[in-house]
Parts: structure tokens; sequence; C-alpha cells
């Protein structure tokens, strides 16, 4: 099969820099209202790079919180990141730790939803970089430019764009469900427990992804092998 | 802010890498049993499905802008469309919606 490389990487990753576009313009903006400086809220993007646990850090900043909470507040909002990076260890090409250390930086929600989704097995480390490289980027940027417009979209166009990330994870999860039950379940079973965590208030939103994720994966796995099928 | 904002994203920082970086070093040549690695492999498709339900419906405080969304993602997504068509495809649909509002 044809390998690919950095700019099949930067091509797979145009819908999640389109997506971070509006987020990353917001999260500028929030940041500028919240007192952030310009250098202080690109810093962060340019650091941290982990959307939900940004916006949650401006609320607990505003409202007063110790930094070690809001900092212990961030590992447990990223913590089902530990998931992600080891599915994504049996799809990625064996490589040097240190690339590997380098890349893992970019793997958020949607980086990897994007690689772990790709037909062939051994991606190439560099077809990462280059999805990880134009999703970083798009945050960055869009982040330093919000909060140097200090304004948002057109509130039509904001309200349009705000389904960007949602429709890729659907445009990413609906070619591999066509004929495969296996796949249409694990993802209904998980959503169906992460609504039912989110409805019921039973646990936070991070921990709500981990478990209902894990659980899926876990019970169709023993379905499978019951049944005598991998 | 004070110095306390730089220790905070430096805190920040170092907490989202650890469990990112972690499993993609520490796991690096190592083979894991079957039965986990088909539990891993399981992942990115559930992922997906907590990932999209039920926050697609939460995107605007007008559910109808989350509930058209939706049904114009999966929509155009059955229709066959690639990643990059249903995202924009979707924010059309959404951006006439409100235009209509």
């Amino acid at each position: 099969m044809e390998q690919r490389g950095f700019s099949a990487g930067l091509k797979a990753g145009v819908s999640i820099a389109i997506g971070y576009f509006p987020v990353a313009l917001t999260f500028g903006l929030l940041a500028k209202t919240t007192g952030l400086s310009l250098l202080e809220a690109t810093a962060m993007s340019i650091f941290v790079f982990a959307g939900a646990a940004q916006y949650i850090s401006l609320s607990l900043i505003t409202a007063g919180v110790a930094p070690a909470v809001i900092i212990l507040n961030t590992f447990i909002v990223n913590i089902r990141h530990f998931l992600m990076t080891a599915s994504l260890n049996e799809k990625m090409q064996p490589d040097a730790r240190w690339k590997k250390a380098l890349y893992a930086f970019g793997i958020t929600d949607e980086s990897f939803s994007v690689l772990a989704i790709q037909k062939e097995d051994n991606l190439r480390t560099s077809f990462a970089a280059g999805v990880i490289s134009i999703s970083y980027g798009s945050w960055v940027v869009f982040t330093a430019l919000g909060h140097l417009i200090g304004a948002n979209l057109p509130e039509f166009l904001q309200a349009a764009m705000s389904i960007a990330l949602y429709a890729m994870f659907v445009g990413l999860l609906v070619p591999s469900m066509r004929g495969n039950r296996k796949v249409v379940s694990l993802a209904a079973i998980a959503a169906i427990l992460n609504s039912l965590f989110y409805f019921t208030g039973w646990l936070t939103t991070g921990w709500a992804i981990l478990v209902s994720t894990l659980a899926s994966a876990i019970i169709i796995e023993l379905i499978a092998s019951k049944g005598g099928r991998s | 802010m004070g110095s306390w904002i730089w220790w905070t994203i430096l805190g920040m920082a170092l907490v989202t890498y650890i469990p990112r970086a972690i499993p993609l070093t520490f796991l690096e040549g190592r083979e894991l049993p079957p039965s986990i690695q088909n539990i891993l492999r399981n992942i990115p498709f559930a992922v997906l499905g907590a990932l999209i339900f039920p926050a697609i419906f939460f995107i605007q405080e007008n559910i109808w802008f989350g509930v058209i969304g939706a049904a114009a993602a999966f929509g155009i997504a059955l229709l066959g469309a690639n990643v990059m068509v249903v995202v924009l495809g979707s924010i059309a649909v959404l951006a006439v919606y409100s235009l209509f509002l």
C-alpha cells in the first residue's frame, strides 16, 4: 500500500483546522475578557493545546480558583488521552521514542480521531506530523487573532461553524459504519453510556468520555470473542 | 495577571502532556496480549460515538442548531461524501438556517 507522508497529513488535517478556527477565535476573545494578555493567552494555546481544558481554566480563573486546582482539573479533563494514545500506538509505525514523544504533544480528540480512522495500518510518523501541524497552527494562530481583534465572527457564522468539529467526527465515523455492525455497536453503546452520564450528571465530561469509550470497547470485545469472531 | 498565570500554564502543559506521551513512548516496541489489542482497536469507533453524543445537540443554546446540524452531518455523510464536504455542508446548512431565524 502506498504510504502517505507529511503533505497527505496536512490535507487530512484541514477539516480539524477549519473546526478549530471558531473555537480558538472564541477562546482568544474569552481569554482577553478574562484578563489574560495576548502573550499569556497565546502561550496557553502554544503549550497546553487542549480546547476543553483551556476553556474550563478560564472560568476557573474568573472564579478565583487556586492554580493547583486548575492544574488538577486540567489533568482530569485530559486523562482520556491515555486511552487514545494507547490505542493510537497500535496504529502508528514503530519509531524512535523521541519522535513519538514529540508528536504525542499534538494528540487531541480531533487529531486522534483523524489518525485512528485511517484505513492503512502502520501510519507514518510524517503523516501524523502533517495532521498535527495544521491543527496546531490553526489553534495557535486563531487564539492570537481572537485576542487581537477582540471580536467574534458574525453571529450567524459563529453559530453555524460550531457544528464543524462534530460534523467532522460524523464524517469520520459514518464511512466505517457502513455494513459493519461492530462499528455501529461500538459507537452506539459509547454514545448511549456517555449520554446517560451527561443527563444524570454521574460523571464529569472528561471521565464520562473515558468510561463510556472503554466500557463500549470492552463489551464489544467480550461479545466478539465469545462469538468466536475477532 | 501575575506570574502565577505562567506557573498555571506550565502546570497545565505538563499534566496535559503526560497522558498523551506515556502510552505512545512506553508501549513502543511492546507486544500486548491479543485481547487488549482488540480492545484498543475498538477505541476509535467508541470514542467517536462518545464525542458526538450528546454534545452535538448542545452546540448552541437553541437546540435546533444541534438537531439540524446533526441531521445535516449524518445525511451528507450517508450520501458518501468525504469529511471535508460533510464539515462544509453542515456549516452551510446551519448558516442558511440561522439567516432565516
